[in-house]
C-alpha cells in the first residue's frame, strides 16, 4: 500500500483505528449513555471508541515523524481465492449440500497455490468430503444435508 | 496430606478409561499439529472446540489441554529435524537443534526436548497443584474493582509482551475490547453494533474470529512464499543420548524449568518469551558457550524444558481466576463457558474433579508424549512431508464445517471469512492478533465489572485506586507498560523477537 507518510504501516493502522473508533462513537450515540453509577449500553463503547480514535490519531502523527519499514506486497489471488472460496461455501451449502459445496471449497482454494495440479487436488477433494460426510454428519451429526435442498435432499 | 488427597482425587478422574483416551487423542492431535506445516494452536483448539461439545466438560478440557502442549512438543520436532519451528515457542530450539541433527545428533536432540520437556512439565503440574488452591482463595476476596483492574493487568501484559509496535498492540487490544462488545447488552437489552443482522444478537463467537484471523489469516499469509520442506533426516539412529550429553543437559533443564515456569504465568506470550529467555541466559552462562548455534545440547535442552513449563503455568491464571492470559486459555474459557461451568476461582472448591482431574492429567499427557513419541517419529517424518498446496484447503474445510456446527448458521462462515482477512490485513501492518482474541473475549466481562465497581462506589471512580488489591494491580500494569520505554528492556524485547524471526 502507497502511503503519504514515512512509515506506512503507522498511517495505515492509525487511519484503521480512526475508522472504528469514530464508528463506534458515532453508532454509540444511538444508544442510552446512563451515569457513573448506572452506565448505560453506550457507556463503555464510547470511552473504548474514543481510546482507539486517540491511538490511531498518535499512529497517523508518528507516521509522518518517524520513519518505518514499508508494507511488503500483498498476496492479492491468494487472499481473494481463499476468502471467495469460504464465502462460496457459506452460500451454496445448504441448497447444494456438502457432496458440492466441500469439493467447491477444496478446488477454489487450491487454486491460490502456485503449485497447484488438478489431479491431487481432486482426489483430496472426494477423500475430504468422504471423511467429512463419515465423521461430522454420520458421527457428529451436525444438520447439514449430503445433497442440499437444490436436489430435493 | 491435603495436597495428596487432592492429587488422589485428579488421578481417579484423570485415570478413566474415556480421559485417559481423550487425553491421548488431545496430545496426539496436538504433536500431529504441531508437526505439520502452518497450523498453530489456536486454530486447532478453535477447529476442534465444536467435536468436544459432546463430551463431558472434564473430558473435553482433559482434551484442550491435550492439544496445547502436545504442540508445543510437535513443535519441536520440526525445528529439530527440518529447520522449522512447528510453533513460535520453539523457534530457539532450531538454532542448535538443526544443528545437531545435521551433525546426525538427530535422536539426543530429540531426547534432549523431551527429557526437558517431561521434567519441566512435572514440575509445572507440582506448581500448579500447590500454588493454584491458594492463589484462587485469594482471588475469593476479590471485588468487581479487582477483577476490572486483573483484566487490566492481564492486558496490559499481553500488549508488553506482543510484538512489533507497542501502539499498535494497544489498539488491537481496545479494538478487540470492542469487537467483544457486538451483540446484546445485558443489562438493558439493547442490541449494539448489530447493524440489524440478526445472528448478531449473541454476539460474534470467539471461535469464529479465533478461526479467522489464526487459521485463514495465517493460510492466506503462507500462501506468500511457498518454499518446499525437505526433510535432510529420514534416518533416525543413535536415539540415546551418551553419558557425555546427559550430564550438560541436567544443569539447562533445571534452568530452563524454572525460567519457563515464572514467564509462562504472565499473560500474552509467556511461554515464548520464556524458552528465549532461556536460551540467552544458558547462552551466557553455559560451560559451553562456543559451541552455541553450532549444536549444543544445551541450546536445546533449555528452550525446550522453558516452554513446556510456560505452556503448562499459562493454566494457573485461568483455573484459579478465571483469566485466560493467552489465545489458547482464552478458547479454554469460551470451552468452560459452554459447559455451564463460570470460569472462576470457585472453580476449585466447586468442580474438584474438573480441576485436579485436569491437572493430573497435563502430567499423565506429558508422559505420554515421552513414551509416545518414539515409536512415532517416523510416522511425524512423513507428516512433514505433507505439501502445504494439499494441507490447506483440508483446513479450510474444516475451519468452514466447524464454524457452521457452531450455530448451525452460515452466517459465522461469512464472518470467519471476514476475520481471515481483517487478519492478513493487520499482520502486513505489524498488528498481532493475540492481543486482541484475548480482549475480545474479556471485553463483555470488563464491561460488567466496571459497572458493577462504579454502582457499588456510586460512581466514584477512584475505586479502583482506593482499594489496595486493585491499586496494586493497577500499580503493576503502570509498571509493566513503562518497562517498555526504559531502553534496556525494549532492546531485549526487539531482539527477543528479532531472534525469533531470524
Amino acid at each position: 500500500m502507497i502511503s503519504p507518510a514515512r512509515n506506512p504501516k503507522d498511517f495505515w493502522t492509525g487511519l484503521i483505528y480512526i475508522f472504528f473508533g469514530s464508528s463506534a462513537i458515532l453508532i454509540a450515540r444511538d444508544y442510552d449513555m446512563g451515569t457513573g453509577i448506572k452506565m448505560g449500553p453506550a457507556y463503555f463503547p464510547t470511552i473504548l471508541g474514543g481510546l482507539l480514535l486517540v491511538i490511531g490519531a498518535i499512529a497517523v502523527i508518528r507516521s509522518f515523524l518517524v520513519p518505518g519499514a514499508p508494507i511488503t506486497a500483498f498476496v492479492f489471488k491468494g487472499l481473494t481465492l481463499i476468502i471467495v472460496s469460504v464465502v462460496a461455501f457459506g452460500l451454496i451449502v445448504r441448497g447444494t449440500g456438502l457432496a458440492i459445496a466441500l469439493p467447491v471449497l477444496v478446488i477454489i482454494s487450491a487454486l491460490a497455490s502456485t503449485k497447484f495440479r488438478w489431479r491431487p487436488t481432486l482426489i483430496m477433494a472426494a477423500g475430504l468430503t468422504i471423511f467429512c460426510v463419515l465423521v461430522f454428519l454420520k458421527g457428529l451429526g451436525i444438520p447439514l444435508p449430503v445433497l442440499g435442498s437444490w436436489f430435493g435432499g | 496430606m491435603d495436597l495428596l488427597s487432592h492429587l488422589w482425587l485428579g488421578l481417579q478422574t484423570a485415570a478413566s478409561f474415556t480421559n485417559l483416551f481423550y487425553c491421548f487423542v488431545g496430545v496426539f492431535l496436538g504433536t500431529a499439529v504441531g508437526v505439520l506445516p502452518g497450523l498453530g494452536p489456536t486454530a486447532t483448539i478453535a477447529m476442534l472446540l465444536p467435536v468436544t461439545f459432546v463430551l463431558p466438560p472434564v473430558t473435553a478440557l482433559i482434551m484442550l489441554a491435550g492439544i496445547y502442549y502436545g504442540s508445543q512438543y510437535g513443535g519441536s520436532t520440526t525445528s529439530i529435524l527440518i529447520n522449522v519451528p512447528g510453533e513460535a515457542a520453539s523457534v530457539v530450539t532450531t538454532l542448535d537443534g538443526y544443528q545437531m541433527a545435521k551433525q546426525g545428533r538427530a535422536g539426543p536432540a530429540l531426547a534432549a526436548s523431551a527429557i526437558g520437556s517431561f521434567f519441566a512439565g512435572t514440575v509445572a503440574t507440582f506448581l500448579i497443584a500447590a500454588f493454584g488452591p491458594p492463589l484462587a482463595a485469594v482471588a475469593l476476596s476479590f471485588g468487581p474493582a479487582e477483577f476490572f483492574s486483573l483484566m487490566v493487568l492481564g492486558l496490559v501484559a499481553s500488549v508488553v509482551l506482543a510484538q512489533g509496535s507497542l501502539l499498535h498492540a494497544i489498539g488491537m487490544v481496545v479494538l478487540g475490547l470492542l469487537l467483544g462488545l457486538i451483540g446484546t447488552d445485558v443489562n438493558s437489552g439493547t442490541q449494539r453494533f448489530t447493524f440489524g443482522i440478526y445472528e448478531l444478537a449473541d454476539g460474534i463467537g470467539f471461535v469464529t474470529v479465533a478461526m479467522g484471523m489464526f487459521g485463514l489469516g495465517e493460510i492466506i499469509r503462507n500462501l506468500e512464499n511457498e518454499e518446499e520442506r525437505s526433510v535432510l533426516i529420514t534416518k533416525i539412529t543413535g536415539l540415546w543420548p551418551t553419558k557425555e550429553d546427559f550430564k550438560r543437559m541436567v544443569a539447562p533443564i533445571l534452568r530452563g524449568t524454572i525460567i519457563g515456569s515464572a514467564l509462562g504465568i504472565l499473560p500474552g506470550s509467556g511461554s515464548i518469551l520464556g524458552s528465549f529467555a532461556a536460551y540467552s541466559i544458558e547462552k551466557k552462562v553455559s560451560k559451553n558457550r562456543a559451541e552455541f548455534g553450532k549444536g549444543a545440547i544445551e541450546g536445546v535442552a533449555a528452550p525446550e524444558s522453558a516452554n513446556n513449563a510456560g505452556a503448562q503455568t499459562s493454566f494457573i491464571p485461568l483455573l484459579t481466576l478465571g483469566i485466560p492470559s493467552n489465545p489458547v486459555s482464552a478458547l479454554m474459557v469460551g470451552a468452560m463457558i459452554i459447559h455451564g461451568i463460570q470460569p472462576g476461582p470457585s472453580v476449585i472448591t466447586e468442580q474438584p474433579a474438573l480441576f485436579w482431574g485436569m491437572i493430573v492429567s497435563m502430567w499423565i499427557g506429558n508422559l505420554m508424549l515421552v513414551i509416545l513419541n518414539y515409536p512415532l517419529i517416523g510416522m511425524w517424518v512423513r507428516m512433514i512431508m505433507i505439501p502445504y498446496q494439499l494441507l490447506f484447503p483440508g483446513i479450510l474445510v474444516f475451519c468452514a464445517i466447524g464454524v457452521f456446527s457452531l450455530k448451525n448458521t452460515e452466517v459465522d462462515v461469512y464472518f470467519m471469512a471476514l476475520f481471515g482477512a481483517l487478519g492478513y490485513l493487520f499482520s502486513k501492518l505489524g498488528c498481532e492478533p493475540a492481543p486482541m482474541l484475548l480482549a475480545f473475549i474479556l471485553g463483555p466481562l470488563m464491561e460488567e465489572y466496571l459497572r458493577r465497581a462504579m454502582l457499588l462506589s456510586r460512581g466514584n471512580p477512584w475505586v479502583f485506586v482506593q482499594r489496595p488489591i486493585s491499586a496494586s494491580l493497577l500499580v503493576l500494569a503502570v509498571v509493566a507498560m513503562s518497562s517498555v520505554l526504559i531502553p534496556a528492556f525494549s532492546k531485549t524485547r526487539e531482539e527477543a523477537f528479532r531472534e525469533g524471526e531470524g
